[in-house]
C-alpha cells in the first residue's frame, strides 16, 4: 500500500473519468454535435452569402463553443452530487482543489477539445482562411478553460437547485462576455492582417487567474452543497 | 474589536438601532433631497451646448454610481458573512440586491431617455451602456439565486461566493467592453482631475450623490428589519421589542 503515491491517485482519478466517459460514449457525443447544430443555424437563419458569413464567423463559433459548454457544465457534479460522491470527495483525505482541477481537466479532454479539434472544419465552411483558424484554435485552447473554470464555479454553487438550467444561464452568461470579446478580437485580428497578440496575452492571462482562484471558490461552494 | 463586531451584528441591537436611526435619515435625506433638486433644476445653468436636457444627470449619474458602489458593498457584505459568518452581514447583502437593481436600472432608462434627443437613439452598443446592462444582470442574478434555494442560510452563503466571483469579474467586464467599442463621453468627474464641470453645476450633482447615499442607507435599513423579522419570527428579541413598544 506504501506506493500510492500522490501521483498514482491523481492517474486512477483521470483515468476512472476516462472510464466513464467510455462507457457513455454515445452521450459524450453530445455537447460536439450541439456545437456544430448551433453553427449550423446562423448560415441557415441569416443566408448563404459567403461574405456576410466570413465576417460573423468568429462570433458565430464563439458563442456556439460558449454556449455547449454551458450547457456541458450542469454534468461536472451533477452526478456525484446527487450519489453522494461528492460528500465521500469532501470527506476523502485528499485536497479537494485537488481533485477538483483534475475532474475539470478530463471534462476539459473530454467535452471542450474535442469541439476545438472540429472548429477548422466549421471555420472553413463558414469561408476563414488558414491562418486566421490559427488563431481561432489558439484563442479557444486559452479561452474555454476560463469558461469552464468560471461556469463551474457558479454551477456548483446551483447545485442544491434541482431544475437550474435557466438559472445557470443567467448567473453565467454575464462573466462570459470578457472572454467571448478577446476571443473573438483576436480572430478579427488576424483577419484584417492585424497582430491578435493582445487579446490572446489577455485571454492567456484570464486563463491563469481563473486556473488559480477558481478551484478553491469551486471548493467552498461544493462545501456549502454538501452541508446543506 | 470583535467583540464589538458581534454585539453589532446581533439581531436585537440591529434592530433597535436601525429603528432609531431611520427618522434621522429620513430627515437628512428630505433635506438633501430638495436642496440638490433645487441646485440641479432650477439654480444650476443651462448647458450651452445640451440646454435643459443635461439636468438629467442630477438623477442619471448618482443612480450610475450607486449602481457600483452597491455591489461593491454588496462583496463586502459577503466577504464578512462568509470569513466571518455573521448572520447579519447575509441579510445585509441580500437586502442591498434589489436596491442595487433599482438603481441600475433608473440609470439605464434615465440614460436612454437622455440618449434619445442627445445621440438621436434610445440605445446603441457603446460601452458604458452595455457593462451597466451586464451590471444588471449580475444583479438579477443574485436575486434569483437566493430565491431559487430553499434554505435561506445556504443560500446567503452561496449568494456571498457568487457576488464575490461578481466582483472580480466587473472590473474584467468594464474593460473588455471599454476594449470592444467606446462613444460615450468620457467622465466629467474624476477624483484625480479637476472636474471639467462648472461648479454652480457639480454642487447640486454631489448633493444629489449624498442624497442617493442616504437613501440608500434607509431603504437598506428597512428592507434588513423585515428581512430580519421574516428569519427569525418566533425568537426571544423580537417578541421583547414588540413588549417594549407596547409599553410605549
Amino acid at each position: 500500500m506504501n506506493k500510492m503515491t500522490p501521483f498514482h491517485d491523481v492517474y486512477s482519478l483521470i483515468s476512472s473519468e476516462f472510464l466513464v466517459a467510455f462507457r457513455h460514449r454515445y452521450e459524450a457525443l453530445n455537447p460536439l454535435l450541439f456545437f456544430v447544430l448551433v453553427c449550423l443555424l446562423f448560415p441557415l437563419g441569416i443566408g448563404p452569402s459567403p461574405q456576410l458569413l466570413n465576417t460573423i464567423a468568429p462570433g458565430i463559433i464563439w458563442a456556439a463553443a460558449l454556449l455547449a459548454i454551458l450547457m456541458s457544465l450542469s454534468n461536472v457534479f451533477r452526478a456525484e452530487y446527487d450519489d453522494g460522491r461528492l460528500e465521500l470527495m469532501v470527506l476523502a483525505n485528499h485536497s479537494l482543489v485537488l481533485l477538483t482541477t483534475i475532474k475539470l481537466l478530463a471534462h476539459w479532454c473530454l467535452n471542450v477539445l474535442p469541439l476545438i479539434l472540429l472548429s477548422p472544419i466549421i471555420a472553413s465552411a463558414l469561408g476563414m482562411s488558414f491562418d486566421v483558424q490559427i488563431t481561432l484554435i489558439l484563442s479557444l485552447l486559452l479561452g474555454t478553460p476560463v469558461l469552464l473554470l468560471v461556469g463551474t464555479t457558479v454551477s456548483t454553487l446551483t447545485l442544491v437547485i434541482p431544475q437550474n438550467g435557466m438559472l445557470l444561464a443567467l448567473l453565467v452568461l454575464p462573466l462570459y462576455v470578457p472572454v467571448l470579446i478577446f476571443g473573438t478580437s483576436a480572430v478579427n485580428a488576424t483577419a484584417a492582417g492585424m497582430s491578435a497578440a493582445g487579446p490572446l496575452y489577455v485571454l492567456a492571462a484570464l486563463c491563469v487567474l481563473s486556473l488559480t482562484l477558481s478551484p478553491f471558490a469551486i471548493v467552498s461552494a461544493i462545501k456549502i452543497g454538501v452541508s446543506q | 474589536m470583535m467583540k464589538w463586531l458581534h454585539t453589532m451584528a446581533s439581531s436585537a441591537w440591529f434592530y433597535r438601532f436601525s429603528g432609531k436611526m431611520i427618522p434621522w435619515l429620513m430627515g437628512i435625506f428630505g433635506v438633501l433631497f430638495l436642496v440638490g433638486l433645487y441646485g440641479g433644476l432650477v439654480a444650476a445653468p443651462a448647458d450651452y451646448q445640451q440646454g435643459d436636457a443635461f439636468r438629467i444627470i442630477y438623477i442619471h449619474v448618482p443612480a450610475a454610481w450607486m449602481s457600483l458602489f452597491i455591489y461593491i458593498v454588496m462583496a463586502v457584505y459577503g466577504f464578512i458573512a462568509l470569513v466571518w459568518r455573521i448572520k447579519l452581514a447575509e441579510v445585509l447583502l441580500i437586502s442591498s440586491a434589489p436596491i442595487g437593481a433599482a438603481f441600475t436600472f433608473l440609470a439605464l432608462v434615465t440614460g436612454s431617455l437622455w440618449g434619445k434627443p442627445m445621440w438621436g437613439t434610445w440605445w446603441s452598443w457603446d460601452a458604458r451602456l452595455t457593462s451597466e446592462l451586464l451590471l444588471l444582470f449580475l444583479y438579477w442574478g443574485v436575486i434569483g439565486l437566493y430565491a431559487a434555494i430553499e434554505d435561506k442560510r445556504t443560500a446567503s452563503r452561496a449568494v456571498s461566493i457568487l457576488t464575490l466571483i461578481g466582483v472580480v469579474n466587473i472590473p474584467i467586464i468594464h474593460y473588455s467592453v471599454e476594449w470592444w467599442n467606446t462613444l460615450h463621453q468620457g467622465s466629467s468627474v474624476t477624483l484625480t482631475d479637476k472636474p471639467s464641470m462648472a461648479t454652480e453645476m457639480l454642487i447640486p450633482l454631489l448633493v444629489m450623490a449624498t442624497a442617493f447615499k442616504v437613501y440608500y442607507a434607509i431603504s437598506l435599513l428597512i428592507r434588513t428589519r423585515a428581512e430580519l423579522v421574516e428569519r427569525e419570527p418566533n425568537s426571544k428579541w423580537l417578541k421583547q421589542v414588540i413588549e417594549e413598544n407596547n409599553h410605549e
